[in-house]
């Protein structure tokens, strides 16, 4: 019984990676081309930032709120990076700083008056993308020349997007569920009540996750700007469904405290390899966001299956 | 002399290269990524472009010529398929781009997977791709130059530009603010944002003329002209010559009151078979041909003796079109060079 029940849980948190590797082999055997590692790249490129950006959703999620804005932010924050750092780059650092401060703020308001994060970040979303206009009213800009390098390295044998996804991953995965102090960011969504009794500052870890979400927000606009080389303030509207949409398919809810890093970043790079195998179908577009959100429903029946299996 | 052998000697080759250009394209694959579907006028590009491509399939000219149109009018997601187009080994890419800059990253992967990239309407800038673009100034100035040829005597104008804000606008702008710097009998005295849209110029026009003297011709941007006239039928004035923009409902006034009054004036536009020529210079490239990196689309014009045949070919309520063959495009890369 014990072994079975271990074999759902196991088979719950391996969902994610077998919902990819399931993709992958429809890709390679629909367009053999894709495997190699020139195939791979550029499949994948695009991933980085959306697992980067997802990530910043997952730290939302995890203290028990919705982000709405951070699609509109990610794009800000490449209109900042193309306008200022290759030519100023003090200055577009700043701006980016401030970014994450806003971000920060964010959750404090959030939290101090006990605001729906919606309602917030909804707002907030038209501020980014208002901003982003008047910085650049028309797509523009210029990708700093070591940012568009460090996006388009090659490195012999591995495709370079690959590699960067498992640092990211590693990196949130040890930082946030393997430290002591990781356990009581999440726990500040899980059980709120437990964390403050044992005398954590509630205001502090929301602000912390907050100003993680808004670093991660400002590293995926500046993977996106390094791979488009131009930047755009609508070029990443997408990304707040994208975001949300790839930390459920990596095992998180919408319950506080239940996120898997690992898991954000397969869900990111699923998604973006949906996309992918739908165009190789050569499904017509007008099906194609259709289809993209079947893949999704058919990942969370299969683990709303599997945890029901291991409830009874 | 030497001018006329080089044109000659451009003739013959060009001749003979259209010889052998059944045979060296024939089994290579052209794609159309498209960004955007959601107006008439992309819908009549989507059309021509089905029409011209699957006639050269069938010809053997190429392989295949596949249209892709993203979802959303989204820049990441036409990048991403944009690479997927290079993994499915076409061998050129016909792109109508979501935005001129932040497309330029893929667009070089694909350059550098030997592909070809022919942007059109909305070109790029990476220098590795051809733009066909539209001139969009001289669009506006041809405006002008009309003018100046049947109107003598000159006189006020009256300008209704397009959505504020949008390059195009600017550029048509920019075009009839040359010509009438140029030609100082014409004086613009008035001007409104017609956005493009019969029902908002017309509004705009009826609100701009009781403080107007008398104006002699409307200039315009196109799917502006039908509803000028209205707004100058509604205020009891004459009607002003008005430039047309090719949209069906402008071609049908123009039409009755020619019939009625013998009303003269033109219409001028860009043809949405503008992917056709986009398709005929990626061919071309294909074919091993020398093609220039910036070529500039013609614009479709229509005059006084051929707009019987223009209204009849253009479906109700949509916008003059043609399709280009390789003729047209063997023409636009002549003229460039």
């Amino acid at each position: 019984m014990t072994a079975l029940l271990l074999n759902r849980d196991l088979l719950r948190r391996a969902l994610p990676a077998i919902t990819l590797a399931v993709l992958l082999v429809a890709i390679f055997i629909k367009q053999p081309l894709a495997m190699s590692q020139f195939g791979l790249t550029l499949m994948l490129q695009y991933a980085v930032p959306i697992a980067l950006a997802t990530l910043a959703q997952m730290f939302v999620i995890a203290v028990n709120d919705l982000d709405l804005s951070i699609g509109s932010f990610v794009g800000l924050t490449t209109c900042i990076a193309g306008l200022y750092l290759p030519t100023e780059p003090l200055l577009g650092a700043l701006l980016l700083l401030l970014c994450i401060a806003a971000y920060v703020a964010m959750g404090a308001l959030i939290h101090l008056r006990n605001l729906p994060s919606i309602v917030v970040t909804l707002g907030m979303s038209f501020v980014w993308l208002g901003i982003a206009v008047l910085l650049l009213p028309t797509p523009g800009g210029k990708a700093p020349e070591w940012l568009h390098g460090l996006m388009n390295l090659k490195v012999p044998g591995v495709p370079f997007p690959i590699i960067a996804a498992i640092v990211i991953a590693a990196v949130v995965q040890i930082g946030l569920m393997h430290s002591s102090y990781g356990v009581v960011l999440r726990g500040t969504g899980g059980n709120p009540k437990a964390v403050a009794r044992a005398g954590w500052s509630l205001l502090k870890t929301k602000m912390v996750m907050f100003g993680l979400a808004g670093s991660f927000g400002v590293l995926s606009g500046l993977s996106l700007i390094g791979l488009t080389s131009a930047a755009d303030a609508h070029i990443a509207d997408r990304y707040t469904l994208y975001s949300i949409a790839g930390v459920i398919l990596g095992g998180g809810e919408f319950i506080g405290g239940r996120v898997s890093p690992v898991g954000a970043v397969l869900g990111a790079i699923t998604l973006a390899l949906a996309a992918s195998f739908l165009i190789f179908l050569r499904i017509s577009p007008d099906w194609q966001i259709g289809a993209q959100g079947a893949i999704l429903i058919i990942v969370l029946a299969l683990r709303a299956a599997i945890t029901r299996g291991s409830a009874r | 002399m030497f001018k006329k052998t080089l044109i000659g000697a451009t003739a013959i080759c060009l001749a003979l290269a259209s010889a052998n250009a059944m045979a060296d394209t024939k089994d290579k694959k052209i794609a159309l990524s498209n960004n955007y579907a959601g107006n008439s006028w992309r819908q009549a590009m989507l059309k021509s472009w089905d029409k011209v491509t699957k006639q050269a399939v069938a010809d053997g000219v190429v392989a295949a010529a596949d249209p892709f149109t993203t979802s959303e009018n989204q820049v990441t997601e036409q990048a991403a398929q944009i690479q997927n187009l290079i993994l499915q080994g076409y061998n050129a890419i016909v792109v109508n781009a979501a935005s001129p800059d932040a497309l330029n990253g893929v667009i070089k992967q694909a350059c550098d997977a030997g592909i070809v990239v022919v942007s059109f309407d909305g070109i790029v800038t990476e220098p590795c791709a051809w733009r066909v673009a539209v001139d969009f100034k001289a669009m506006g100035k041809s405006e002008i130059e009309y003018l100046k040829e049947n109107m003598k005597d000159g006189g006020n104008l009256l300008e209704i530009r397009g959505l504020a804000g949008v390059s195009v606008d600017d550029a048509i702008h920019s075009g009839i603010e040359e010509g009438v710097k140029e030609n100082s009998q014409f004086k613009i005295v008035g001007s409104v944002h017609g956005d493009w849209a019969q029902d908002v110029a017309q509004k705009a026009v009826a609100g701009i003329l009781p403080s107007l003297p008398e104006v002699k011709a409307v200039v315009t941007q196109g799917g502006d002209g039908y509803g000028a006239a209205q707004a100058f039928k509604a205020a009891g004035r004459p009607t002003p010559l008005i430039i047309m923009g090719n949209r069906e409902d402008e071609l049908k006034w123009w039409k009755e009151q020619k019939d009625a009054n013998g009303y003269r004036t033109m219409s001028v536009s860009i043809a949405p078979g503008v992917s056709t020529l986009a398709f005929w210079v990626a061919q071309m490239i294909l074919d091993g041909q020398q093609v220039p990196k910036d070529l500039t689309v013609p614009f479709l014009r229509i005059d006084q003796d051929n707009l019987e045949k223009s209204l009849e070919t253009t479906e109700k309520g949509g916008v003059a079109n043609t399709e280009y063959s390789l003729e047209d495009a063997k023409k636009v890369v002549a003229g460039a060079k």
